[in-house]
């Protein structure tokens, strides 16, 4: 089996930096960490690999810095690592970005592909169902458990707010996973240590010939035209008094709007 | 350092900040040897570090392995000497000493982690005077009956297996001194009262009891009477781990007192503010980083020299002597908050002590070290 495991290295704060004219992140400079959705695919495709075997290939597009993560990836026992990566990709949107990862990913032919639900940078939780579009394949997005796996299909438990779902799937399908799936191993010495004598496998626009209107910042729709932080107004009213006398306080502050 | 290198770090500080910080006090206040960290080490594959992959172990260097005795120790002394025993002490002579057969039987379990190892030369009446062994081998037929007791053994109880020494020729002084791999369940072989100490609380340090124990002839290491020598060089490398153990538990006191001296307020200012705070950060820093230099050079040199004794001994010297001072004047720093149990500072004090007793004390390691000056 060949497992394919879509990850992004994202900063490591909440506090981002924005490019003014372009609208998107500056990454330069910014503490990078694995994005944690994504942490949860990586663990959960290296337990497949354990108790089924298989083949697990991780791929990242990004800037050339995202080969530190994927030595990361090396040091926990990851069988292959695809760096996309090309100034030509560089300010893509979720749909420029599922056009250039799909396009990567037809070349790996993969079983089954992980990704994380969503990135802490651009919350969007969009790239794994595109991509599953572009490579026309089933998904189910917000994977809380693996229950089974065989060689032809797998069985999972899809999280819903309040209720959860158990489905089955075919392969070649999709997963997108919450961090809540599992907890990413350590990397353990003996594979850290031979992490630099494994190749990165680069993959620019040169080998994916792309066109250039599917990628990058020109491929992209989604064109930010300006972020900023709303400013949050409320007033504040301070109770005081023991808890019986707080909480009529609440209640008759409260009862104009409870119909 | 190289890449490599670096890579290892950052697991070892995912490691510790995930597993070892969070009980180190426990560890500590309730003595109790952290098993389930020993798990997880054995997951992280960090057990047999610098010893080749066909062994078992990593195919990693020296110096892997001191980051990781440095990083554990930041947050915890006793999780910091048990990789250090068992890598230096425990699976080392047999690496270097023993016969490939012994390697397969002792060294793989060891450094897959499947066995914990242990050292024991010490007894109750020869500690620094190691000739004075009263612990005796006798040849019988086909095996040796082993007979006396060791104490202040890292890692026993816990450990399953136990370089030991003993005398198999009274007469011979040092050189009647040989080294033996020995079996927790050899029948004969107990397990004695474990020590109350003052520091490295969490550490089993026990006594150990043979009573005409039968050790079969294959489990002698090396020739007769060539224990001392395997003592010796097995001791070397071990005060690289120790040095390390005592950098890193330097280093995690800076970490937590300029946290503290950050936060903490007199005089409507951080104690951060006053120059005495400053000076005292750093002269700590200096003195670790100094450290810090001599313990890595102590490692390469032990991949890279034949002999490496003085470089290890300078290495100990220095780091344990720093440890202490470092972590003396971070309880100064903290004032009266220092001195109690709610915050680390004071473990700390009390865990570097040891490194300027055990393994050699500073004063053997001076003699170590003015023997190569004056040869």
């Amino acid at each position: 089996m060949k497992i394919v495991v879509l990850m992004k290295q994202v900063p490591n704060t909440t506090e981002m930096l924005i490019d003014k004219e372009t609208g998107t992140l500056i990454r330069t400079g910014v503490d990078s960490i694995m994005n944690p959705d994504d942490t949860s695919a990586l663990e959960a495709a290296l337990k497949i690999k354990q108790s089924n075997g298989a083949e697990v290939i991780v791929i990242t597009m990004g800037p050339p810095q995202a080969a530190n993560m994927l030595r990361e990836c090396y040091g926990r026992g990851v069988d292959h690592a695809m760096l996309i990566s090309d100034p030509a990709f560089a300010g893509a949107d979720t749909w420029a970005t599922s056009n250039t990862l799909a396009a990567a990913i037809k070349r790996v032919q993969p079983d089954l592909i992980f990704a994380g639900r969503q990135a802490i940078d651009g919350d969007t939780a969009q790239v794994g169902p595109q991509v599953a579009e572009r490579l026309n394949i089933p998904q189910i997005t917000y994977v809380s458990k693996i229950v089974e796996v065989t060689s032809d299909f797998i069985v999972v438990k899809k999280h819903y707010e309040d209720f959860d779902e158990t489905l089955k799937v075919s392969f070649p399908c999709l997963l997108t996973t919450l961090e809540q799936l599992d907890h990413l191993r350590f990397m353990n010495v003996t594979s850290a240590w031979q992490a630099f004598d494994k190749p990165i496998e680069t993959v620019n626009n040169q080998v994916l010939m792309l066109d250039a209107k599917d990628i990058g910042l020109k491929g992209s729709p989604t064109q930010v035209r300006k972020t900023f932080t709303r400013p949050v107004s409320s007033e504040v009213k301070l109770i005081h008094g023991g808890s019986d006398e707080a909480v009529k306080a609440i209640l008759s502050t409260l009862a104009p709007y409870i119909q | 350092m190289n890449e490599k290198h670096l890579l290892l770090k950052k697991l070892y500080q995912q490691f510790t900040a995930e597993i070892v910080r969070p009980i180190a006090g426990y560890v500590d206040e309730e003595e109790v040897f952290p098993v389930e960290t020993v798990k997880e080490m054995v997951n992280a594959q960090m057990m047999g570090i610098p010893y080749p992959v066909k062994y078992g172990g990593s195919g990693a260097d020296t110096l892997a392995y001191v980051l990781a005795v440095e990083e554990l120790s930041k947050a915890c002394a006793t999780t910091g000497v048990i990789l250090s025993a068992h890598t230096s002490l425990g699976a080392h002579p047999i690496y270097a000493f023993g016969t490939e057969e012994q390697k397969q039987k002792y060294l793989v379990p060891l450094n897959k982690g499947e066995k914990l190892g242990a050292f024991a030369l010490t007894e109750p009446n020869a500690g620094t005077d190691a000739a004075g062994q009263k612990t005796t081998a006798i040849l019988k037929d086909g095996y040796y009956e082993i007979t006396g007791s060791k104490i202040f053994i890292t890692n026993a109880g816990y450990a399953d297996i136990y370089i030991i020494f003993a005398m198999t020729d009274i007469t011979k002084g040092t050189k009647g001194i040989t080294a033996f791999i020995l079996e927790k369940d050899m029948p004969g072989f107990t397990i004695g009262k474990k020590e109350k100490k003052l520091g490295i609380r969490g550490s089993s340090t026990c006594e150990l009891m043979f009573d005409r124990v039968k050790v079969p002839v294959e489990n002698r290491l090396g020739a007769e009477g060539k224990g001392f020598g395997i003592a010796m060089t097995t001791l070397d490398g071990g005060r690289i781990g120790i040095a390390a153990q005592a950098l890193g538990i330097a280093q995690g006191a800076l970490d937590e007192v300029v946290a503290y001296t950050k936060s903490r307020k007199q005089f409507n200012r951080s104690i951060s503010q006053f120059q005495n705070t400053q000076f005292k950060l750093a002269d700590m820093a200096t003195q670790i980083e100094a450290a810090r230099c001599l313990v890595y050079k102590a490692a390469v040199a032990k991949d890279t020299q034949k002999n490496f004794s003085t470089e290890a001994a300078m290495a100990k010297l220095f780091a344990s002597e720093t440890a202490m001072n470092v972590t003396t004047m971070a309880v100064q720093l903290y004032g009266g908050y220092g001195y109690t149990r709610e915050y680390p500072v004071e473990r700390m004090m009390r865990d570097a002590k040891i490194t300027e007793i055990y393994e050699g004390t500073s004063e053997v390691q001076r003699m170590v070290i003015s023997a190569s000056v004056l040869r």
